[in-house]
């Protein structure tokens, strides 16, 4: 088994919002609440969830464009927290994050290759001619065209766009990749060129990605393990093929039962939740997921489960099961 | 068999703008039947919300405009309707539901007073009947306690209940026709789990004819009977949902469905089959097949000639010079 | 890319061209004036005193017997220019204050901010008669003047935009690559908010024309014998019964430089504005 690049324990980021003009208390939006997770190198881990369960701001919390207020990230070894900013800039070269959206990622007054050769530039790895055969290179591992670099992002089609967003995450040769919806906003055919690419580069280069979506099918597909969250809190982790075949908190379940086949013929036995997503601001008391669940008992609403070890393998939240 | 309901023949809606002629619904023919569920699938630019806002006849003029062919809708021509005469149609016969449920009721008026609205508008009710009837399409449309709920405002629901809002609205007055434009696109998975369902129960109990635009394979799996693939302004292929998901026939169909992420076989990680190249620039069609620039099996005819819409089996029809 | 889509836009707008054309011949009116201008503007001509309209003098003479033509055609020089300084005091500033207190927000945002709504709180022309009366009243202390007044306009407007831009992704992507805030603000979101400032400064041009011209009317600005359009109204005002042509036609000059800039500017926003397209 490969060595682990990066652990997560309990973190913790708490958004403090202004209710009404006389509020005395901030009201806290708990948007990341306990979360554990661990990235081993050169493998995938899968994170799922709905919108609003956190996993964008725990992207951010990972490239420390933001300070959790509870917990510890640790990468190769080092706690992150503790970095000074000169720490923290050469740790930037590290982890880099492939955004959901194309158009708002890229500068629009920006050619491609100041896009793609910024990241070089910023930490002073290269200049001048070299600095531009370095971005001729990384356009042709995107596989985009040498010449295309005088162009602006809105020259580009989406999935074009999106192969410049990776060639510009690519350019410090980072160690983790936090790839944020990556293809979600792109058409279906276009969609599988860029996830294909991704596959290439992590065999080419060794990358090790954390690969968030809501797509289910993808992530079954791009992942080696993968991590379910709910409200800001891991509710489940485990290998990828356990937790596709055998859910074991009621939540992964619901969600896994409730993607759309491709196949008509074979209806799915669904599980429907009751209800929407609670809000993050005030949180259910106990198991986060007890007001939805089919299988509460009272105990959950007054005890808050831990992730613990199953018999597969799998670490599950779960007082029931 | 009776007439169909809606009945497309040679549907072509150009925008004129600047740059040239934008063909975005470019010889659309099809037809659905009363109580028939129809999945429109493509990606984007490939005319399928064009096509739902040429039958409701909202293309905005004068920049778009429907250059030719007809669409009959219960033996009228809406081509040719008057603005008035679509007025009542709108809402009424044909109501729509869209895919931001954030942006498509208003801020600030009550979800009872929209629902009401829209039913006072097209039949002689009392405010009270009309209040009394919005109550009865949320707690229709699986809305817990409609009572209280019906005097809450839009911001105050959350995304699922305002598509079940939306819906509510669409069937208050009892249309033959229901376009929903990709109504779960913008929710999180179970909750489009709970939309679909609702929508096939009510499929039954209220008998609309629904056309459903998505680009979700799976959605029209769900929910279609019968299943119109678009790419680039036409319909490429059309069949019943089971034909269309066991033996798709058209290449861009066929790499559609490849393109899909699948569970893992035997080998792991194999490449998925990715569609080469980009949809084409609708201002500058290829002669011939708008899709021979991606085709794997393109001869020399698909650049001759633009292939007509082929007839194999039963209903199954498809667009592609290789089935003649 | 871009420049070029623009001006192929800007071809196909009849406000901006209509607008651009009345600038450009004001313009080339001021850089040909020594040369066209029938007599010279400063020279006192007793005997011809508030003349109307006639060959030798096409816009008749003023109360010193003073060409009036010519005087027009030196004032575009004066005013042209008093635009362009003008807006260039309360551009930089104002666009230096508007990406530092939109970028980081309040601690820096709410001094600066409070700050340029109490300068908003005076009517334009009182705080710039204001600043006059500290300064003195002369030409450049008017440009000064009309200068601070405009500055929290582009503040609030280049503020704004930044407030949206920060937000955008790409400043995000910057961030995460290591990039400075110094980087950001100035490589970043500077240069997308030059769009809407172009637009403002064009309007603003007719604008601070204008409030020059209404300091010259008060006698704030420029200072005989300059021939200065507002000065020259000013001056005209008296004779307005027995010789209007005095004070019509810096007032027709003003009008004409005014709308040139306002046209020009509208028809900028609907071209750079993609928004509105």
């Amino acid at each position: 088994m490969n060595e682990e690049i990066l652990i997560i324990q309990r973190l913790k980021k708490y958004y403090p919002i202004r209710r009404g003009f006389f509020a005395q208390e901030p009201v806290l939006v708990k948007a990341v609440d306990g979360v554990d997770l661990t990235i081993r190198r050169g493998e995938t881990l899968g994170l799922v969830g709905e919108s609003g369960c956190g996993k964008s701001t725990l992207g951010r919390l990972i490239l420390r464009l933001e300070d959790p207020d509870e917990g510890t990230i640790t990468f190769e070894g080092e706690n992150i927290l503790s970095f000074d900013d000169d720490q923290l800039r050469k740790f930037r070269r590290n982890i880099q994050i492939i955004f959901q959206d194309p158009y708002s990622s890229l500068n629009p007054r920006k050619k491609v290759d100041f896009i793609i050769g910024e990241p070089l530039a910023i930490h002073g790895l290269a200049r001048g001619k070299e600095l531009e055969e370095r971005v001729v290179e990384l356009m042709k591992v995107v596989g985009l065209r040498a010449e295309q670099r005088f162009l602006y992002p809105h020259q580009f089609s989406g999935g074009q766009r999106q192969r410049i967003g990776i060639a510009r995450a690519l350019a410090l040769q980072p160690k983790l990749v936090i790839a944020d919806e990556p293809v979600s906003s792109l058409d279906v055919s276009i969609q599988a060129q860029i996830v294909n690419l991704l596959l290439d580069l992590q065999s080419e280069f060794g990358l090790t990605y954390l690969f968030i979506s809501h797509d289910l099918n993808l992530i079954e597909y791009v992942s080696d393990w993968v991590a379910v969250m709910y409200l800001g809190k891991t509710v489940e982790w485990a290998n990828q093929e356990v937790i596709y075949d055998h859910p074991i908190h009621p939540y992964s379940e619901a969600l896994f039962s409730a993607v759309p086949t491709t196949d008509p013929l074979t209806k799915r036995k669904r599980i429907l939740l009751e209800g929407d997503v609670p809000s993050p601001i005030n949180p259910p008391s106990g198991c986060r997921f007890h007001t939805r669940c089919p299988l509460r008992i009272d105990f959950c609403e007054k005890e808050e489960p831990l992730l613990n070890k199953r018999p597969n393998g799998s670490l599950v939240a779960c007082h029931v099961r | 068999m009776a007439a169909p309901l809606l009945e497309i023949q040679g549907l072509k809606t150009f925008f004129f703008t600047r740059k040239g002629v934008v063909k975005a619904v470019d010889g659309v023919d099809l037809s659905l039947n009363e109580g028939e569920t129809l999945g429109l699938v493509g990606e984007s630019g490939c005319g399928k919300t064009v096509t739902a806002l040429s039958i409701m006849r909202l293309i905005s003029e004068p920049i778009g405009r429907i250059t030719e062919g007809s669409i009959n809708f219960e033996g009228k021509d809406l081509v040719a309707a008057t603005e008035s005469e679509m007025r009542k149609i709108r809402g009424n016969r044909i109501s729509m539901i869209f895919q931001e449920p954030m942006t498509s009721l208003n801020p600030v008026l009550k979800v009872g007073d929209q629902i009401s609205e829209a039913i006072q508008l097209h039949q002689d009710v009392s405010k009270k009947e009309a209040w009394d009837r919005s109550i009865e399409m949320l707690r229709l449309v699986g809305i817990p306690s409609p009572e209280s709920r019906v005097n809450e405002y839009p911001h105050q629901m959350s995304g699922g209940m305002r598509q079940r809002v939306m819906i509510g609205m669409a069937l208050s007055c009892h249309p033959k026709l229901m376009i929903a434009d990709e109504p779960t696109t913008a929710l999180d998975v179970t909750i489009q789990a709970q939309i679909l369902d609702l929508i096939n129960r009510l499929k039954e109990r209220v008998g609309s004819a629904i056309l459903l635009i998505t680009h979700n394979l799976g959605v029209v799996a769900e929910v279609a009977q019968y299943v119109g693939v678009m790419y680039a302004g036409y319909i490429v292929e059309y069949a019943d949902v089971i034909t269309l998901f066991k033996e798709p026939r058209h290449p861009y169909t066929v790499g559609l469905f490849q393109s899909i992420p699948k569970k893992k076989g035997s080998a792991k990680r194999e490449r998925l089959q990715a569609i080469p190249g980009l949809v084409p620039d609708l201002l500058e069609l290829p002669k011939g097949c708008k899709f021979q620039d991606r085709c794997s099996r393109v001869f020399q005819r698909c650049r001759e000639e633009a292939p007509l819409l082929l007839k194999l089996n039963g209903s199954h029809q498809v667009r592609c010079w290789l089935y003649e | 890319m871009e420049k070029v889509e623009a001006l192929v836009e800007l071809k196909k707008n009849k406000t901006a061209m209509a607008g651009l054309i009345l600038i450009c011949f004001l313009l080339i009116l001021a850089l040909i004036g020594p040369w066209i201008s029938p007599h010279p503007p400063l020279v006192p001509d007793p005997i011809n005193r508030l003349k109307g309209p006639s060959w030798s003098h096409p816009f008749g003479t003023d109360s010193l017997g003073r060409d009036i033509l010519s005087r027009v055609i030196y004032g575009s020089r004066i005013s042209i220019i008093i635009g362009l300084i003008a807006v260039s005091i309360s551009l930089v500033p104002g666009t230096i204050l508007g990406l530092l207190s939109g970028f980081y927000g309040r601690k820096v945002d709410e001094p600066i901010m409070r700050g340029m709504d109490i300068m908003l709180a005076f009517p334009a022309i009182l705080l710039a008669i204001f600043i006059t009366a500290i300064l003195g009243p002369s030409l450049l202390n008017t440009m000064i003047a009309v200068g601070i007044v405009y500055i929290p306009h582009y503040a609030r407007i280049v503020r704004s935009s930044v407030l949206s831009l920060k937000e955008q992704l790409f400043v995000q992507a910057v961030r995460s690559l290591g990039g400075s805030n110094l980087r950001i603000i100035f490589l970043h979101i500077f240069p997308n908010t030059i769009p809407p400032i172009i637009v403002y400064a064009t309007l603003g041009m007719g604008t601070a024309v204008l409030q020059a011209a209404a300091l010259g009317f008060l006698g704030l600005g420029a200072q005989p014998p300059t021939p200065e359009w507002g000065a020259m109204l000013s001056e005209g005002r008296q004779y307005i019964q027995n010789a209007p042509h005095v004070a019509a036609f810096p007032g027709i000059a003003i009008f004409m430089l005014v709308l040139g800039f306002n046209l020009f500017g509208d028809g900028l926003r609907d071209i750079l504005d993609p928004s509105l397209r």
